[in-house]
């Protein structure tokens, strides 16, 4: 089967005002396959929105080789650019043009016709909610809706590649969960997706694969799965019935007082909860709540990060 | 197929720029309307009957040719210049970048707009100065080339200044400083019999000259220059800028980092 994307040794150096080179990217290799749900993980400046730049023709690369469904975008750019959608982390609209006009326009520019272009054009808008928005200037839009315009317009010539740069960033909690639903179908209908995000939930929720940027370099690609499988910890936030002065000793667990009625405890995987509730009880807390302290794909992303920096480091 | 794409591409992209002039109508074709009025009114009507003949006609209509042209000359250039460099502030412009097209399809798509708009404000001014004299077209071929590779020319010039700038200033400096001296001095209000022989001869390294000689010549059948040898100039201007122009767009310079 024809890989999505197959990207081979891209490096891209930037020159700045003193003429000194900064490296972006350090000769990636990235495949995605047909039908995949891919998440591009990694810290600001890693490398993530260079490869998407690179993809869609915004950064010219300064070696490696990019094929989208086969084609080389050295060889054949313009239909390697029909079979990709792209979303943007900013906005990259006219702030004065229409909302249906922003659509159709981006139609145009695909080569679609006008009648199938307005058909189009009314689906998505349709779809993303915001056909009651058409006739607004797209200044006049709240953050999510322009956000959700750009998702439409990333559409409207039906790519095989949707490709998201931040999608979610400053959207609030109910829109990204109707998002990552919508997402999750257009991903059910045959379209790959590609996203990068700071949400790690976002990954952990919708990506089959997940590869982890730092430092132009791709230092992890695997099954959302299997990376979080790799997790041996995980973290509790407990609220205590009674305060207490000090931090009490449980067995395979580092533990910490946060103040007198918040307890944070790291728990081995292989430590059943069974066990730690038995301690607490011989210990006589009582435990009023108890969370996650943040999402797992987070605390393996950043040791990741963390092992990265520091192999950085010995090296220069 | 691929042609096809690039057919629709290019009259979505016209219609946009048309659409955008348009929609703001009142900032792009009533202030050259005003401006124009202006000088027929001052230059052409009070001061030009103190002035009686120039070149063989009277000075009203000896204005009237290079007005128009300026007016052309202006708009296409701004109208280009304007939208482009919008559209890179505002980062739209990435929705063409993104888009399965050519550079051609984006430089013929913009110059075209410019173009329009050029064209569309020549006529207004054209039908304002009727009020003020009387018109007959001497030789219509060549006043229509010379008025279309002249707005080819200024669209072109207005592309290169946006795909160079990097502020709202910089848009500013090539009309402020170079077109504006150069139309001024390119013998709008004058013959360049009127100047000493030298400055006969440096006016002659002004492209604007030609413009405005060969379209009064296409006009009235007056010119100081051979209308040739003004189409000539005026056809290689626009084929280097052309040249310029699509060089940056494939190299992606001031637009691709």
């Amino acid at each position: 089967m024809t890989l999505a994307l197959e990207i081979q040794q891209l490096r891209k150096t930037y020159k700045n005002k003193q003429g000194r080179e900064q490296v972006a990217l350090k000769g990636i290799d990235l495949t995605v396959e047909q039908g995949d749900f891919f998440a591009l993980l990694g810290p600001n400046g890693a490398g993530k929105s260079t490869t998407i730049g690179i993809l869609c023709s915004l950064v010219n690369k300064t070696s490696g080789q990019v094929k989208v469904f086969g084609v080389d975008i050295d060889k054949d750019f313009a239909k390697a650019k029909s079979y990709l959608g792209v979303v943007p982390q900013e906005f990259n609209f006219s702030q004065f043009e229409k909302v249906f006009d922003i659509v159709m326009t981006q139609a145009g520019y695909y080569g679609i016709p006008p009648q199938l272009a307005r058909e189009r054009t009314e689906k998505y808008l349709r779809r993303l909610g915001l056909w009651e928005q058409r006739t607004k200037q797209a200044r006049m839009l709240s953050g999510g809706m322009k956000r959700r315009m750009m998702i439409a317009r990333a559409l409207v010539h039906e790519p095989k590649l949707l490709v998201l740069d931040e999608p979610t960033a400053g959207v609030d909690i109910e829109l990204r969960r109707s998002m990552w639903d919508y997402l999750a179908e257009l991903n059910r209908q045959g379209i790959t997706i590609i996203l990068t995000t700071h949400y790690l939930e976002e990954a952990e929720q919708l990506c089959r694969r997940v590869a982890i940027i730092d430092h132009g370099e791709i230092i992890r690609n695997s099954t959302t799965r299997s990376l979080v499988a790799q997790l041996d910890k995980e973290t509790l936030i407990l609220e205590l019935v009674h305060p207490l002065k000090q931090s009490p000793t449980l067995e395979a667990c580092t533990v910490e007082l946060t103040d007198e009625h918040t307890l944070q405890i790291s728990v081995s995987r292989d430590h059943t909860m069974n066990k730690l509730f038995q301690q607490l009880t011989e210990q006589g807390l009582e435990v009023k709540s108890i969370k996650q302290k943040s999402n797992r794909l987070e605390e393996l992303f950043i040791s990741l990060v963390q092992q990265n920096l520091v192999k950085e480091e010995k090296v220069t | 197929m691929k042609n096809n794409v690039n057919l629709i591409a290019l009259q979505t992209l016209v219609t946009k720029e048309i659409r955008r002039f348009m929609r703001i109508w009142v900032q792009t074709l009533i202030p050259p309307a005003i401006t124009m009025i202006l000088y027929f009114v001052i230059f052409g009507h009070l001061v030009g009957r103190r002035i009686g003949i120039m070149g063989g006609v009277d000075y009203m209509q000896y204005i009237v040719p290079g007005l128009i042209m300026m007016s052309v000359i202006t708009n296409a250039y701004s109208n280009v210049v304007s939208s482009f460099y919008s559209g890179k502030f505002q980062h739209n412009i990435e929705e063409l970048l993104v888009a399965p097209i050519s550079s051609w399809v984006i430089i013929t798509g913009y110059v075209l707009g410019g173009v329009t708009r050029g064209l569309l404000v020549g006529a207004i001014v054209t039908i304002l100065s009727l009020f003020f004299t009387q018109l007959h077209i001497e030789h219509f071929g060549i006043t229509f080339m010379i008025l279309l590779l002249t707005s080819i020319l200024f669209s072109l010039g207005g592309f290169i200044n946006a795909v160079y700038a990097n502020s709202f200033d910089d848009i500013s400096i090539v009309p402020t400083f170079v077109l504006t001296p150069l139309t001024y001095l390119g013998g709008v209000f004058y013959s360049m019999d009127l100047l000493p022989s030298i400055w006969q001869k440096i006016s002659l390294l002004n492209p604007i000259v030609y413009m405005i000689n060969g379209f009064r010549y296409g006009i009235l059948g007056v010119s100081d220059v051979r209308p040739e040898i003004a189409l000539l100039v005026v056809f290689l201007f626009a084929m280097g800028l052309l040249g310029w122009a699509w060089y940056l767009l494939s190299k992606g310079i001031g637009l691709r980092s």
